[in-house]
Parts: C-alpha cells; sequence; structure tokens
C-alpha cells in the first residue's frame, strides 16, 4: 500500500484511539460534578479512570507527533492557523492534567470542588475544541496559495462544526456515562445508569445529526461522492442507536462496546470524509492541502512505518493489560483510611 | 531582546524561551528522581525493611507531584512548533518530527502507562511486578529525553539530511539517531537529571534534619543521595568539558561567543570573570581573571588548540552565508556558560562535603551545612536553565544550524497582538501552575509531616 495512504490512515487510526479512550475520561469528567453524593464516591468516580487516563491522553500526542513527522505541512497549517482555538484547547488540557494530580493534595472541600469543576470544564472544553477544529479540516478554512491560514477565529464556527462540538461533548458523555455502568457499583452505578439514558437520546440524535451533516459537507465542499463516506456514517449512527436501546435494555457492556464503535465509526467518517484533502480551504478551493502536497518524503514514511509497525502491537498489549490488572470495579464506599504515622523512628 | 521585544519573531523566541524553560524545571527532577525512587523501592524489596517503603511512598509523592506538570507543560512544547514556527515545521518535519513521533509512541506512552500501574497497582499486582512497572516507567523516561535529545541536536548538527525543494529531508536514520552531538548532548542531560534527583533529595533530607525530624530515616535517605551525588557531579564536570569539543567542532561560533574571544587564539586562556569585553566595539575587557591554556584544552581537548575568534568566524559566516549577522548575544552566552559551570562545581563541593561530614558522622549535626544544602535545591534549576540558554541562544541566528535563520520561521498567520496575547497567557498560567506546585512540594517535603507506610491508601497515591 501506498505509504502516504497508510499514514493519512495511521492517523485516524490514533485520532481514533485518542476518543475512543480520552472519550470516556472526558465523560467521567463531566459527570463528575453530578453524579456522586459524597467524597467516597468522587472519589470512586475518579480511580476508575486513574490508572489510565493519563495512556490514554498519550494517543493524542503520538497523532499530533505523527502528523508532524508524516505530514507536516498539514501539521504547520493546523497548528498555526487554529492558534487561538488551540490556545484554548492547551488552557483545559494543562488545567485538567492538573486537576487530577492536585484534587486530593489537600482535605479542604472548596479545594477540592475547585478541581472537580476543573476536570470537568477541561473535559467539557477539550471535546467541544477538538470537535469544532476537526470539523473545520472537512469544512473549509480560508488558505493562501503558501498553505497559510488567512481568516480569522470566527472564522471556525459555522453550523456544521459548532454542531461537531456539541456532537463530541454530547457523544463522550454518553460514552463515559455507559463506561461508569461498567466500573462503578451500588448507587453510583444506579446513578451512571439513569444518567445513560437520559444522554443516550440526545447523544444519539447530535451523533446522527453531524454524521450526515458529515457526508454532506463531504459532497458539497470536499468533491466527494456520497459512497464511501456514508459506509462508515451509517456504521456510527447505527452503533450509536444500538447502544442508546441497549442501555434502556439494561445491557451495559454491550451498550459500551457499541459506544466504543460508535466513536471509532465516527473519527472514520471524518477521515474518509477528508480524503485525500487533509485540509479543504474555502472559498479557494484550489488551495486545499492535499496528503501528497503534505507528506514527507518516502524514506521518512518507510522507517517511521517500520517504527509504528513494531511499537504499537507492544503499546496495545501493555495498554490492554492495564485495563486487564483495573478490570474490577470500583466501589464508592472506600473510604480513606487512617493517615497517622506509623512508629516514627525518631524525631517529632 | 527583552520581555518588551515587539517583532513577532522575538516574541515566539520569548515564548519558546519562557515555556521550554519552564517544562525543563520539571523533566529533569522527573529524569533524576524516578530512578532514586525506584532505587529505594528495590531496596525494601530485598531487605524487607519498612523504612524504605516510607521513603519510597515519601519521595515518590514529591515524583509524582513534580510529574503532573512536566506531562501538562510538555503538551506545549509539542505544540508550539506548528503554532508559532509553521515554517521551520514544515521545513523540518521530516526529519524532525520523526524522533518526536517515536518518543510519543515508544517511550511517553511507556511511562504514562506504566506510572498508572505503579500509583495504583501497590495492592493489585505482585510486589515483584509492582516493582517492575516503576522501572519501566523510569525507563520510559530516559527513553523520552534521548528521543527529544536527538531532535534538538538535528538543530545544532544536523545530519543525515538533504534538501530538496527547500526542505531537509531525511537520508539516514541512523547518522540521526547516532548523531554525536545527541550522544554526548543526553549524556549531559541523564547526569543532569540525577544531579537534580540527588541535590534535591539531599536538600529535602537536610530539612528534615534542621528540624530534628525523622532523622534515623532520612540518614538512610541522604546516604542514597550522596552516593549518586558525589559521582555524578563529578561526572558532569568532566562530561560538560567534552560536550564543549563537540560543539567546538559544530557550532564554533557558540565557544567563541561562550568566551567572549573575538580574535582567534592559539593557546587560549579561559576567562574565570570579566567585566566589559562583549560588543564588537569593546573586544577587551577592563578587567578580567584568566587560566592560561585552559580554553584550548575545553574546546579541542589539547593545551595547544586554536580557537578561532568571532571576528573571523563572522567574516567566515559572511562569505558562507552572505551578508549579516551571525554572532549570538555574547554577554548572555559569556554569562549563562560561566552561571552554569559554576553551579556544576558548587554542587560538587556540596556533594564532596556531604559526603565527607556523613563518613564522619556529623551530617545531621552540622547545621551550617544543612542550611547550605536545602539552598543548594535550588543550585541545579539554575544550572540547568543557564545551560539551555547556552545552548539555544548560542545557536542564534540560527534555528536549524546552518540552514534556516530563526527570522525567516515564524508563523506567517500569527501576528504580534496574538503571539503577546499568547505570551501574557503562558506566563500567567505558569506563574499560577508554579506557585501551586511549589506550595504542594514544599508540604509534601515538610519536616513534620508524618511519614506513614500506609500514607497512600490503595488505590490511589493521588486521588
Amino acid at each position: 500500500m501506498d505509504l502516504q495512504i497508510f499514514w493519512f490512515c495511521l492517523i485516524a487510526v490514533l485520532w481514533g484511539g485518542y476518543f475512543v479512550l480520552e472519550g470516556f475520561d472526558f465523560g467521567v469528567g463531566m459527570l463528575l460534578p453530578f453524579l456522586p453524593r459524597n467524597e467516597g464516591e468522587r472519589g470512586a468516580m475518579l480511580r476508575t479512570i486513574g490508572p489510565v487516563w493519563d495512556g490514554n491522553e498519550v494517543w493524542l500526542v503520538v497523532a499530533a507527533g505523527a502528523t508532524f513527522a508524516a505530514f507536516p505541512a498539514w501539521y504547520a497549517t493546523m497548528f498555526s492557523g487554529f492558534y487561538i482555538a488551540l490556545l484554548l484547547l492547551l488552557f483545559f488540557l494543562i488545567v485538567r492534567v492538573v486537576s487530577f494530580e492536585w484534587r486530593g493534595k489537600s482535605e479542604s472541600a472548596r479545594w477540592r470542588a475547585v478541581w472537580l469543576w476543573a476536570n470537568a470544564a477541561g473535559s467539557v472544553g477539550i471535546a467541544l475544541i477538538w470537535g469544532i477544529a476537526l470539523a473545520n479540516l472537512l469544512y473549509g478554512v480560508p488558505l493562501d496559495s503558501d498553505g497559510d491560514y488567512i481568516g480569522t477565529f470566527w472564522d471556525l464556527f459555522s453550523g456544521y462544526t459548532v454542531l461537531a462540538g456539541v456532537a463530541f461533548v454530547l457523544v463522550f458523555a454518553f460514552h463515559g456515562a455507559s463506561f461508569l455502568t461498567l466500573r462503578t457499583t451500588g448507587e453510583l452505578c444506579e446513578r451512571a445508569r439513569r444518567a445513560a439514558r437520559l444522554l443516550a437520546v440526545p447523544a444519539v440524535a447530535a451523533g446522527a445529526a453531524f454524521l450526515v451533516w458529515t457526508v454532506v459537507v463531504a459532497v458539497d465542499r470536499n468533491d466527494k461522492d456520497v459512497f464511501p463516506p456514508i459506509l462508515p456514517a451509517v456504521i456510527a449512527i447505527a452503533a450509536l442507536a444500538a447502544a442508546a436501546v441497549l442501555v434502556y435494555a439494561g445491557r451495559s457492556g454491550l451498550a459500551f462496546t457499541m459506544t466504543v464503535l460508535g466513536t471509532a465509526a465516527a473519527v472514520a467518517t471524518l477521515f474518509t470524509a477528508l480524503y485525500p484533502r487533509v485540509i479543504v480551504s474555502s472559498p479557494n478551493f484550489g488551495n486545499s492541502l492535499t496528503v501528497a502536497d503534505a507528506a514527507s518524503a518516502h524514506y521518512t514514511l518507510a522507517v517511521m512505518s517500520v517504527v509504528a509497525l513494531i511499537v504499537t502491537p507492544v503499546v496495545l498489549l501493555y495498554q490492554g493489560w492495564t485495563y486487564y490488572v483495573f478490570r474490577a470495579r470500583v466501589t464508592g464506599e472506600e473510604v480513606q483510611p487512617p493517615t497517622e504515622a506509623i512508629a516514627p523512628t525518631s524525631g517529632s | 531582546m527583552g520581555p518588551f521585544a515587539s517583532t513577532v519573531v522575538d516574541l515566539a523566541r520569548v515564548q519558546f524561551a519562557t515555556t521550554s524553560l519552564y517544562h525543563f524545571l520539571f523533566v529533569p527532577l522527573t529524569l533524576g528522581l524516578g530512578p532514586l525512587v525506584a532505587i529505594m523501592q528495590t531496596i525494601w524489596h530485598r531487605t524487607g525493611n519498612d523504612a524504605w517503603l516510607r521513603l519510597t511512598r515519601f519521595f515518590g509523592t514529591l515524583f509524582l507531584i513534580n510529574f503532573a506538570i512536566g506531562v501538562a507543560t510538555g503538551l506545549v512544547q509539542e505544540f508550539e512548533f506548528g503554532m508559532n514556527w509553521s515554517v521551520y515545521s514544515r521545513f523540518v518535519g521530516n526529519v524532525f518530527g520523526a524522533p518526536l513521533a517515536i518518543e510519543g509512541l515508544a517511550a511517553f506512552m511507556l511511562e504514562s502507562t506504566f506510572l498508572g500501574l505503579w500509583i495504583f497497582g501497590w495492592n493489585r499486582l505482585s510486589p515483584r511486578l509492582h516493582l517492575a512497572t516503576l522501572w519501566i516507567a523510569v525507563l520510559g523516561t530516559w527513553l523520552s529525553g534521548y528521543f527529544i535529545l536527538v531532535a534538538n541536536s538535528w538543530m545544532q548538527h544536523p545530519v543525515g539530511y538533504k534538501i530538496v525543494n527547500g526542505e531537509a529531508q531525511l537520508t539516514s536514520v541512523w547518522a540521526l539517531l547516532s548523531n554525536g552531538f545527541a550522544l554526548r548532548a543526553y549524556l549531559h542531560t541523564m547526569l543532569a537529571g540525577l544531579i537534580f534527583g540527588s541535590i534535591v533529595m539531599l536538600g529535602v533530607c537536610c530539612w528534615q534534619f534542621l528540624r530534628g525530624h525523622q532523622v534515623e530515616l532520612f540518614l538512610k535517605a541522604a546516604k542514597l543521595a550522596l552516593i549518586v551525588a558525589v559521582p555524578v557531579t563529578l561526572l558532569q564536570l568532566v562530561v560538560g568539558n567534552r560536550f564543549g569539543e563537540a560543539v567546538t567542532s559544530a557550532q564554533s561560533m557558540k565557544i567563541a561567543a561562550s568566551e567572549a574571544q573575538w580574535n582567534t587564539c592559539q593557546p587560549c586562556s579561559f576567562s574565570l570573570f570579566q567585566i566589559g569585553g562583549f560588543t564588537k566595539d569593546d573586544e577587551t575587557p577592563s578587567f578580567s581573571i584568566t587560566i592560561p591554556r585552559i580554553l584550548s584544552y575545553m574546546a579541542t581537548g589539547s593545551f595547544d588548540g586554536q580557537v578561532q575568534g568571532l571576528t573571523e568566524l563572522q567574516a567566515q559566516e559572511r562569505r558562507k552565508y552572505g551578508s549579516g549577522n551571525y554572532m549570538p548575544n555574547v554577554r548572555v552566552i559569556y554569562w549563562s556558560m560561566r552561571v552554569m559551570a559554576f553551579a556544576g562545581v558548587v554542587m560538587f563541593l556540596v556533594a564532596v562535603l556531604g559526603a565527607w561530614l556523613y563518613w564522619r558522622k556529623r551530617l545531621e549535626r552540622t547545621r551550617w551545612f544543612l542550611w547550605t544544602a536545602l539552598v543548594a535545591i535550588a543550585l541545579p534549576y539554575i544550572a540547568a536553565s543557564a545551560g539551555w540558554v547556552l545552548t539555544e541562544m548560542g545557536r542564534q541566528p540560527w534555528i536549524v544550524q546552518g540552514l534556516l535563520l530563526t527570522d525567516r520561521a515564524n508563523s506567517p498567520s500569527v501576528s504580534t497582538t496574538w503571539l503577546g496575547i499568547s505570551l501574557g497567557f503562558f506566563i500567567t498560567l505558569y506563574l499560577v501552575l508554579g506557585i501551586v506546585d511549589f506550595v504542594l512540594m514544599r508540604r509534601y517535603a515538610r519536616p513534620d509531616r508524618p511519614v506513614t507506610r500506609e500514607e497512600f491508601p490503595e488505590p490511589a497515591v493521588t486521588y
């Protein structure tokens, strides 16, 4: 297979991995202020993703790094063009990372509330901005003939791109709720189930609207036929709808499988719709950046392919093992054990 | 160039300098404290002595608080190339992007995933396996450092590439990965990490002794810190010197500037301190202390070696690249080199003195030394920051040595206004993060805090 196409697909897979894995972390974060009734439950909810969120976030680091290496022009145009959006994104990313680590470092209820909301705001913000940013790659942004962005921050907002952001938020909230039904126990689990039911219809509606609109945008603005983007779109819509039905039927495991599939297929839809371009230019369609324009030379791609083919299976193996190690449900009743010192050897 | 620099490129440079120097306040402590904590846990695993478990958890918490900001600020670094330096990104992506991508996939993935396993795995994994997760995470951090320095070293000394259609393209990945400059920079940086780990650990132990708190427990940690600090601070002085030789051949201008050496000399004396002599109009310092022949030795490995002067190098560069100023800011480079080197020597002395006091069994009672060691926590931070200023500002005006000029590498689509706003944004955010991190580190290193075995109830250190 052509290495440029291989790397385009691989980057789609990396984004897919990022959204499938961090998607439920975002969902858990968004639900943090609403589901738990006490500190024990808050801790339990955070512990459902505690061991894995950092590893999940690395999928973004790899997606961005791989874009830099395999499609330097894509990375350069996208990151400099979406400047303000990415600045806001970095703010949310940073606040969210430290919220995980810092919340438990003080007993103060106020301190803990601040970082809880920071985590929730970060989760919503990141999902919203990525939704808007990635949708803009397809919807088209003003580029000059050098491939530099010549629009303003406000050019990133249109009905379609904002819907994409909202759909990302709702689908991840749903994805996270369905994850929590698998990872918690007792009342917390019951509340997660109710949240999943509450979110199912809006998430499916927004997700389906975004996917259908994506196919329309691909045809209208990216010179595509309805087929093939319609194929992953249909799979994504069907999976999300099935997840909603399964949530109501009380089949948590299958429902989560379906939100995973739905998220992955939605990312596939976006990238299928985008190919063979990586950033559509609008109004000057001719300035669009294509896979071939943006790609690195064959040698770089070949080297990176060898590394990716060797390392990725290993990564999947040990990340999978992590999920296996922490497969047990987290209970909300766990109380913090006493923290008095055990027999200090000397001194105070 | 000051904080009120007005051009787009200056602002982008100030921003990159601010964010990367800040990032590197946290990275080397991660690199150095990681293996030290892993050694402590290994000793506990081998001996079953509870003291080592308590130390593992005590220093493990500091390690994790520090790690979090390293991760958060690392994301900014990865985004910033594309955001502020899009021309650079297009030019180097073929070569420079590869080690960054490999770092993410092969190293950062490893450290993040296995650190999660370590934090939450205390009662889930067998003690052996749990210990292994920490060592693997540490391996991840050390691998990470390698790939990042491969990328950075390519900017200092480009190898294994050809220029096609105005873009650098990789021709040999082996040349890239085995770049002599990168290997030396890697050794230098990893030693810096170990210095961070051991000097910070020593300082924290000394703080405990000052308050007479859990002296017996922290003497064990102090011993470990000294066993590491003495050889690595010494080795770093040697490696730092050797690194100078690599710089001489790859970036003669940087060495000449770091010595404020205007005229070619042979043999050359090393200037310890000087007043004036930093500009073209004022080449001769009004006062200086020098040691004969040492610069020749440091730059070339021979006491009779020739070191080219700034004036001659500037003329050479002009012939090669056309008119322009190819000299970095001599004053900044001269002093950053000295701050780094002097701090390195002082850290070595602190380590040797500490080891001697420990050997005489007086360490915990020698109050003036305890205060010195506590204050010495600042030294690795000062040395590392000065080292990066020397490395990066010494490369100017080039962003990639000899291939691309910094003032042609920024993002054309990003305006001065937005660079100014984003700079303000990062400074504010980083200040807040820094203050909170300092308060937390201090609280968790505080002498009156009980060091408990059950401090981190399963399953969380952090939540």
